[in-house]
């Protein structure tokens, strides 16, 4: 009746225990950060408001849970219902990576118990990029679970419950494309009001919610990629990659699209020089650069774009290259002035590390407990 | 959906995208405008003599510890604004440090707060209104009730100036609100701010910013040398000093900077060389608010993109639903 099935096998594997151990440390380091303030684990300062928690946990970690929105947007949006068996991993990967993005905005919240101010409409300050990114995602972290209901009626025999939800699932499948859509483009536009303090080569302006939108489409597709080559691997589910090449097309026309955009402000605006003055910033902009070229080159040459490893290369590349042009706009390339410096905690890094634990942990639990992944007698045999 | 339909939604939304970019509610906006009630204060860096009478006064005011230095405190040793300190003098030195007011082996002091935006970045950016701009003075002051302690307004303020207390676990911003504050309420009372009263040589006035920008003006024309009267605390007051004029900079900074400020700083030297940053006409958070409001202006966008998804998304779903099996799709 299904198309999906849990993969079972044993939950407390050697992996799943050492990644619990990373959870139970970031726990213990945030019991820390509730009892004594964020300056006692973190390197947060008067000059740099945010630090890795909020750039990797929310603004690059959600990037990273972009598959669910680009599958929604290719399968539901597109119709290209070949890619269908790939939507349930991709919405549980999403889901668990916006869950743990807006656990991650709380924890790093100075003021967390005051949250609730954001949906008072008395408060709400319509002008603040903050206020569109804090409703959207929150809003689509429920979509999200919504769009993932099916799978817990599936696993609870609730077949009326599923029936009746999925006569209405389009409305949550349109609105869980437009959210992302969104706030995706408005982590970007944050960095607008930030002006000077961040350097030339990434205030892009205008611009910033275009180049923002872009890469987290592409790093949608490339987590699809990196995570079904995961699972064939780690949990010896048959190889999608057949599926994966399908993406190529897309990929490198995003890429391109991206690039041309990017180089063209940064000649418009006559900074490109900053580029080669051989400064962290510069070359760390080359580094990105080199990541977002590369894997052009991959996926256009005809010999390698049909093999597996050569697309998880390209897809790995374009993950990182899409994480470090996070990280260049918000960290490496933003400069408050008066001599402010920041570089994360050990504390700061744990937490992060424990938040991606419980990521895989949630992951995995669910696919081998709940019928997430497609099953291989329908949708593998050609492979198999 | 084939290319012609995709096509058909992206260019409707363009479309809608585009008409609500030309909708009065957002058309690009520029800089706020200065209320003609705005108050503010005056800084001149060539009468400070760097007593920091004003930094300690600043702290009384606003019941905040001295900062201990070798394990006692001298006066006040604070070097930095902080979540224990909203007002502060820092010290420019160059070479041997013998001339006042010289860039050149030369020494200078300058005061730094909340320089009160006319368009300021904080109140843009907060996203529950935690940071307020009074509609008629002009100060920018902070509601730590609503506030959410997201720290936005720390990385959209150009000088630095709130700080979130991050030694505390229920820290909280903490910036310059002018003495007027709930429970300090110096400027209704008809009182000057903490750091105006105190300023023994009138480095730092109060008043509003029509009249304090006149006074600026008038003393960068004054020839260096010339003998002029500086009032204490107000332009008004009845106290005063003759001292002779020095060779100002003709730069009134906070005129224009970032659409300029309510608190503003004349000196001998150039503006960067007491750490004030260079800073465009154009605000930052009437570029942000223009992106903003160009994207969801009215939500027309949103809405009409929303509009095209659901079509797709019901036409797509119910293939799906028509058939033996919920879930199948066309593989």
């Amino acid at each position: 009746m299904s198309h999906h099935q849990p993969i079972g096998g044993r939950l407390l594997t050697l992996p799943f225990l050492f990644l619990s151990a990373l959870a139970l440390i970031a726990i213990y380091i945030l019991i820390e950060r509730f009892t004594t303030g964020l300056g006692a684990v973190t390197a947060l300062n008067d000059g740099f408001p945010w630090g890795i928690w909020v750039v990797y946990d929310i603004v690059v970690g959600t990037a990273f849970a972009c598959g669910g929105y680009v599958l929604a947007l290719t399968v539901y949006i597109a119709n290209k219902g070949k890619y269908h068996p790939l939507v349930r991993p991709a919405l549980l990967a999403s889901l668990f990576g916006y869950s743990l993005g807006g656990l991650g905005a709380v924890i790093d919240m100075g003021r967390y118990w005051n949250f609730y101010q954001m949906f008072n409409p008395g408060q709400m300050n319509f002008n603040s990029v903050m206020l569109e990114v804090g409703l959207c995602v929150s809003a689509y972290s429920l979509v999200l679970m919504i769009e993932f209901l099916p799978v817990i009626f599936e696993k609870f025999r609730a077949h009326e419950w599923k029936a009746r939800l999925e006569k209405v699932l389009f409305i949550f499948i349109a609105i869980g494309v437009l959210l992302p859509t969104m706030h995706q483009s408005s982590l970007g536009s944050l960095l607008i009001a930030m002006g000077g303090k961040v350097h030339p080569l990434w205030q892009s302006a205008h611009l910033m919610p275009v180049l923002a939108l872009t890469t987290a489409i592409l790093m949608g597709f490339c987590i699809v990629i990196f995570e079904g080559s995961m699972a064939a691997v780690g949990l010896r589910q048959p190889s999608e990659t057949h599926m994966h090449r399908g993406l190529i097309k897309v990929i490198s026309g995003l890429v391109l699209a991206y690039l041309v955009v990017r180089l063209g402000d940064l000649l418009m605006r006559g900074v490109l020089g900053y580029a080669f003055d051989g400064s962290l910033q510069g070359n760390m902009f080359l580094l990105e650069t080199t990541l977002f070229v590369l894997p052009l080159a991959i996926l256009t040459n005809k010999g390698w774009n049909r093999q597996g490893r050569f697309l998880l290369i390209a897809a790995v590349s374009l993950l990182l290259a899409g994480a470090l042009y996070r990280f260049n706009a918000f960290l490496i390339g933003f400069d408050p002035g008066d001599g402010y410096i920041y570089f994360p905690s050990v504390k700061e890094i744990l937490v992060t590390i424990g938040v991606v634990a419980i990521e895989i942990l949630g992951y995995l639990f669910f696919v081998r407990l709940f019928p997430v992944m497609p099953k291989h007698a329908v949708h593998g045999t050609a492979q198999a | 959906m084939n290319r012609r339909d995709f096509l058909k939604v992206a260019g409707s939304g363009a479309l809608i995208a585009s008409t609500s970019t030309t909708s009065p509610s957002a058309q690009a906006r520029g800089n706020l405008e200065v209320s003609s009630e705005a108050v503010g204060m005056l800084y001149d860096s060539t009468l400070c003599i760097g007593c920091r009478a004003c930094v300690y006064k600043c702290k009384e005011v606003n019941d905040m510890p001295a900062v201990e230095r070798d394990g006692e405190v001298q006066w006040d040793q604070a070097e930095e604004l902080s979540g224990d300190t909203l007002n502060i003098i820092k010290a420019y030195k160059h070479g041997s440090a013998e001339t006042k007011n010289s860039a050149e082996d030369g020494f200078a002091f300058i005061k730094r707060n909340c320089m009160h935006c006319v368009d300021a970045g904080c109140v843009s950016v907060c996203p529950v209104s935690a940071m307020i701009k009074d509609p008629k003075t002009g100060i920018v002051s902070h509601d730590p009730d609503a506030c959410i302690g997201c720290r936005y307004c720390v990385g959209a303020c150009p000088y630095n100036v709130p700080k979130y207390e991050f030694d505390d676990a229920f820290g909280q911003i903490q910036k310059c609100q002018l003495c007027n504050q709930k429970g300090v309420e110096r400027l209704d009372k008809g009182m000057n701010p903490g750091c105006v009263e105190v300023c023994p040589t009138g480095a730092n006035i109060y008043g509003t910013r029509e009249e304090l920008l006149q006074e600026a003006k008038r003393r960068l024309a004054l020839k260096p040398g010339e003998d002029y009267t500086y009032p204490l605390e107000r332009i008004s007051s009845t106290y005063g000093h003759v001292k002779a004029a020095p060779d100002y900079t003709q730069h009134v900074f906070g005129e224009h900077e970032g659409g300029g400020t309510q608190v503003m700083v004349i000196a001998g030297m150039e503006h960067t060389k007491l750490g004030l940053p260079d800073l465009p006409d154009r605000s930052y958070a009437s570029v942000s608010e223009t992106v903003q409001h160009t994207i969801y202006g009215g939500m027309l966008a949103p809405a009409g993109v929303l509009a095209g998804l659901l079509y797709f998304a019901r036409r797509n779903t119910s293939d799906e639903n028509s058939g033996d099996d919920n879930e199948g799709g066309e593989s």
